[in-house]
């Protein structure tokens, strides 16, 4: 066959360019380094790869790639530890994975669940690099199918998944996915810049929130308090039952669910413009249709983290389909990638595949060989780390809360990030409270920006094919072969979702008192007031096209919420309709209360907005330990003091005189990143050894140093500053507290 | 890998310090052991970005003392936030640069709201042109060849656009004194989204940048699928608009008016577009210092950036990056930003009212 002709030479010189020591060394490089970003969340492959760029010019093109594809390519595979152990989404890729992984970790099952998602992850790697190989060739008239109906139908086709994850009241899914549509429109429109729900000069909304926060806010922020009020480890009794031998079976057993979702994974990547963030969900809904017992979802069902692990690792290998054939980066970290080959003399298009297919097939093998080092290293760690959930949570929270917060800060690196981080953790936290499903509300987040554009470019488009074509033209337009495929899909998996809605509620809670009504019904109100107010400043937009979207989203979720109201009106209390974690749940028994909690928090951010963030972070983690955790006295504690200055001096001095391109090409990359793993290394053995020890005041200031300083070597390695403060207005300090 | 580069860079410094025998003396000032933050108020991948990270490490080379020159991105609000923080963080000691490109200008020509800075308070050091090809599919280019006239009255032209007030402005102007009609579709992530709209025939006119169009959009015309049918053109020193010097074949805007319309170009309408054009093309990417920046450090700059253009390799190791286009220094970019930062109230006004009836924009 033709194509095996072209692909198979191609192959094997390919495979003989990438399999010399020098190449494999700076593959592992990549690999290591991205594992590393991987593992903390917000990072991303952005971040990695702009760290790689200035190494990147004149380098060997095949080590180069290597190095690249290295990094990409297992990122969604380390990004699960944040996801399980955590319940932080580690980034985009692996949102899904949170709803049943960390219920996994919490039950004990934390290796379990990451040895299955890291095979899965391996799995729809190479699944994606085999289909990579051969589909780059033909894939061109496939990619060109895809118009605006196209588009539109497959983001139809993931806000649908909505209906299996809408929870006990459909109508409360519709309204919390109206809400995540209408917070993803704020800021400006994607046609014609008119600012939405920005409120005049508050220029930090008119970017939009990103996925970052309002991922981290709605997931993140809530689980991490309500651990911490229950003061207990993240595993129940503190305990490792199953072992990752038991990940590997259950993902053996569930074979075909991989393999399906690995496809799912590839499709959705190859689509130019959908971007990484839906795979997963799409994944998840899959993984949720096609199980018989769906009572388990959501409370820890393995499935749920096989399907949107197989995906997303796949996911990479589409995604450089339509990179490399036409040029046309699928996601930020693509377009960053897309600028690297530049610097390594090869312009990604047509031209690459058809003159230097060999050089494109060194992309594929080093996808499928990082994919293989990274979940092998994965696996092989992943009963060490998971024993991090047998840790007592209240010393792992101020790690937390540093980690999230300085994930969010990536976002906009402006103290606005924190505030938004809160307001959304806040959100997140009352509607985890009075069982308003936030998976639908992420879906709607995610997709808000790409359904309005789709909408109204088919919109536009199909009316002017019937200006021009008549109503034949444009009905041919609309109605592709594709759309009516994926219609179908949409369809029938709306009505599964509807006929078995019911089989996803877990029985044994029905019937049971809810409580009063007062609080689900302030916050149904308080819902209701954002979509009326959504409704006026909609109305107030003077651009047709900025305006049209928001204003039906909002107008339709008004009725939703109406309607919730309504019902609540005639429901007796004690109905579904006014669930309450605080009256009835894991949160109705916890030792500490919601609001001290949330102030600890609270009071980072008021710090961080007086002295900086550095600083701030010191003196919240120093007084957490003493007074929350109850670690030690005060005298003691000052000891840390010291270990930070020092610190602070170390990066400081690294930052003025060797920042990271010089430092690093200086003592050269290998040094460089055998440094990074040794301190990190060192400090994390440390912290270990200290968790097991009785002394508590040493035990404190290492927990800080460990803290401030590998948040100071991840910002100082990725150029990153940090958000000052008022002390900053007046008082001009250096890196890092200067900000 | 970093020896090669080492050893290239200081072949080239040596050949070009002997070949203009000797670069103007900056040696007091000297940045050895410092870091100099390069700001781009866009994000990472970007065309903006792409340019900063080519200039980067020759710059580092090339500048006294050999600092490390680091790409600093900070992209929101239209490029704006980058160009504000600059205006309020930079010192005057040659420590910061910014870097700006044609949709920093266009906000701050227009007036938006949200531009706290001010280019007259900056001093340029290196100005990158640029151009623009428009395209369309070979059944409509002959027509446009044959039968303009006709073409206009019976085709509606869609073209796959990022918003009007963006770099887009400059040939949906142009289509409109033209006489076309367009129907712009908005809301596209990037120039690259609306070729493909143009290769899944959802779009039948495009237009690109130079380096973009000779990658991605030359194949295309050699597999017979695009018909290049104008380019913008380029500056000649007095100020005329000349063919583009990479596109010597393609007829710029001015001259397909002239041969369609029968007369050259004149009016608000072309005045404000020749404005536009010359903030978006021609001055589309500059570097800054702050204005009190002292002579010595201004000077180093220049001779810095004299010293990379003079490399003997410079044409081929940039000719992916910056396409053949005149990298201006020292007075010539003080020019190239006049041109593309100074424009008249009339010209702004046109365009302001234009955006308003044509697509609803307002813009105070």
């Amino acid at each position: 066959m033709d194509l095996f002709e072209t692909a198979l030479p191609a192959l094997e010189q390919a495979f003989a360019l990438i399999l010399q020591p020098t190449q494999i060394m700076y593959l592992i490089a990549g690999v290591l380094l991205g594992l590393s970003v991987g593992v903390f969340p917000g990072l991303g492959g952005i971040a990695g790869l702009s760290l790689m760029l200035p190494f990147l010019y004149g380098m060997d093109p095949v080590s180069g790639l290597a190095m690249m594809v290295g990094l990409v390519a297992v990122i969604p595979t380390s990004d699960t530890f944040a996801s399980v152990l955590m319940g932080i989404p580690g980034s985009s890729a692996s949102q899904a994975t949170v709803l049943d992984g960390f219920p996994m970790a919490k039950r004990g099952e934390a290796a379990k669940a990451l040895a299955a998602a890291f095979v899965s992850s391996l799995f729809g790697g190479l699944f994606g690099a085999v289909v990579l190989t051969f589909f780059i060739l033909i894939a061109r008239p496939i990619v060109l199918a895809f118009g605006f109906p196209e588009l539109l139908m497959v983001t139809i086709l993931g806000l649908s998944m909505v209906g299996m994850l809408a929870g006990r009241i459909p109508l409360k899914g519709v309204a919390a996915a109206g809400l995540g549509l209408m917070v993803g429109a704020i800021g400006d429109a994607p046609a014609l810049g008119s600012a939405r729900l920005s409120f005049e000069d508050w220029s930090y909304l008119y970017d939009g929130l990103k996925l970052v926060i309002v991922g981290l806010g709605i997931f993140a922020v809530p689980e991490i308090i309500s651990l911490l009020r229950q003061d207990r480890a993240i595993a129940k009794n503190a305990s490792l039952g199953a072992g990752w031998m038991d990940g590997i079976r259950a993902w053996w057993k569930n074979i075909w669910l991989s393999i399906r979702c690995s496809g799912i994974g590839v499709i959705v990547g190859v689509i130019p413009g959908l971007g990484g963030s839906v795979v997963d969900w799409i994944a998840y809904g899959h993984a949720v249709q096609t199980t018989k017992d769906k009572s388990k979802f959501g409370q820890g069902e393995i499935r749920g983290v096989i399907g949107p692990e197989s995906s997303n690792n796949a996911k990479e290998g589409g995604g450089l389909v339509p990179t490399l054939l036409f040029g046309i980066p699928g996601s930020g970290s693509m377009a960053v990638f897309i600028g690297g080959m530049i610097l390594l003399g090869y312009e990604a298009g047509p031209q690459m595949i058809q003159n230097n297919l060999d050089i494109t097939y060194t992309v594929v093998w080093s996808l499928a060989l990082a994919n293989v080092i990274g979940a092998g290293l994965c696996i092989a760690l992943s009963g060490q780390i998971a024993k991090l959930t047998t840790i007592r949570f209240t010393l792992l929270a101020p790690f937390m809360f540093m980690l999230i917060a300085f994930a969010a800060f990536q976002s906009r690196q402006s103290l606005g990030d924190l505030v938004a981080l809160f307001t959304i953790g806040v959100l997140g936290i009352f509607m985890r409270r009075f069982g308003w499903s936030r998976p639908a509300f992420l879906i709607g987040f995610v997709l808000s920006s790409q359904a309005e554009s789709y909408t109204y470019q088919a919109f536009q488009s199909a009316s002017i094919k019937l200006r021009t074509g008549g109503w034949g033209g444009m009905l041919e337009y609309i109605f592709s072969p594709i759309v009516i495929v994926i219609l179908v899909i949409t369809i029938a998996s709306l009505w599964i979702a509807a006929r078995q809605a019911k089989a996803i509620l877990p029985p044994e809670e029905e019937g049971k008192p809810k409580g009063d009504k007062r609080g689900p019904v302030a916050f149904a109100l308080f819902v209701a007031a954002f979509f009326l107010l959504a409704v006026v400043d909609a109305a107030t937009i003077s651009v047709f096209n900025d305006k049209i979207f928001p204003l039906v989203v909002s107008a339709v979720s008004l009725v939703a919420a109406l309607g919730i109201l309504w019902q609540m009106r005639r429901a007796p209390e004690g109905h579904a309709l006014f669930e309450d974690g605080e009256v009835h749940g894991d949160d109705a028994t916890a030792p500490k209360g919601l609001w001290t909690t949330l102030g600890w928090f609270a009071g980072l951010l008021v710090l961080a907005s007086l002295v900086g963030f550095i600083l701030a972070l010191t003196i919240f983690f120093l007084l957490f330990l003493l007074v929350r955790a109850r670690e030690g006295t005060r005298n003691m504690a000052l000891l840390a003091l010291p270990a930070v200055a020092v610190v602070v001096a170390f990066f400081w001095a690294l930052r003025r005189d060797y920042l990271p391109g010089a430092w690093l090409t200086g003592i050269d990359l290998y040094f460089g990143l055998v440094l990074c793993i040794a301190v990190l290394g060192a400090l994390l053995y440390g912290y270990f050894r200290l968790i097991g020890s009785s002394g508590k005041s040493p035990r404190i200031a290492v927990l800080t140093t460990c803290g401030i300083g590998a948040m100071l070597l991840m910002a100082h390695l990725l150029n990153r500053d940090f958000p000052p403060g008022l002390l900053q207005e007046f008082v001009k300090l250096p890196w890092p507290l200067g900000g | 890998m970093k020896t090669d580069l080492t050893r290239r860079v200081a072949l080239g410094l040596a050949a070009g310090a002997l070949a203009l025998s000797a670069t103007p003396a900056s040696a007091q000032v000297s940045f050895e052991g410092e870091t100099i933050e390069w700001i781009i108020p866009f994000s990472e991948g970007g065309g903006s970005d792409k340019w900063a990270r080519f200039y980067a490490p020759l710059l580092s080379e090339a500048l006294p003392g050999q600092p490390t020159v680091v790409v600093k991105n900070m992209p929101g609000a239209g490029s704006t936030k980058g160009a504000n923080w600059f205006a309020d963080n930079a010192d005057p000691d040659g420590l910061m640069i910014l870097g700006t490109s044609g949709s920093t200008q266009f906000p701050y020509l227009l007036n938006d709201p949200r531009v706290k800075f001010d280019y007259a308070d900056w001093t340029v050091v290196l100005a990158t042109a640029t151009g623009g090809v428009a395209y369309m599919p070979p059944d409509l280019a002959a027509q446009f060849e044959s039968d303009p006239q006709a073409l206009f009255e019976n085709t509606v032209f869609i073209y796959g656009s990022q918003g009007a007030t963006r770099l887009d402005l400059v040939p949906l102007l142009a289509w409109e004194l033209l006489g076309m009609q367009v129907e712009p579709i908005f809301g596209l992530k990037g120039r690259g989204d609306g070729r493909l709209m143009f290769e899944r025939g959802e779009a039948n006119i495009d237009y690109q940048t130079s380096s973009a169009y000779l990658s991605n959009v030359l194949p295309l015309v050699e597999q017979g699928q695009a018909v290049p049918v104008m380019a913008w053109g380029a500056l000649d020193p007095d100020g005329n608009i000349v063919r583009d010097p990479s596109f010597p074949d393609i007829p710029t805007f001015k001259e397909v008016y002239t041969r369609i319309k029968g007369e050259e170009p004149s009016g608000p309408g072309w005045d404000a577009w020749k404005a536009f054009f010359v903030a978006g093309f021609p001055a589309q990417k500059m570097v800054f210092l702050p204005k009190e920046t002292p002579q010595e450090i201004v000077d180093a700059y220049t001779a810095a950036f004299e010293t990379i253009i003079a490399r003997p390799d410079f044409k081929e190791v940039s000719l992916p990056h910056l396409g053949v286009y005149p990298q201006s220094t020292g007075a010539a970019a003080k020019v190239r930003m006049e041109q593309g930062t100074v424009v008249s109230e009339e010209a702004k006004d046109w365009v302001k009212n234009w955006l308003r009836e044509r697509y609803g924009v307002e813009l105070d």
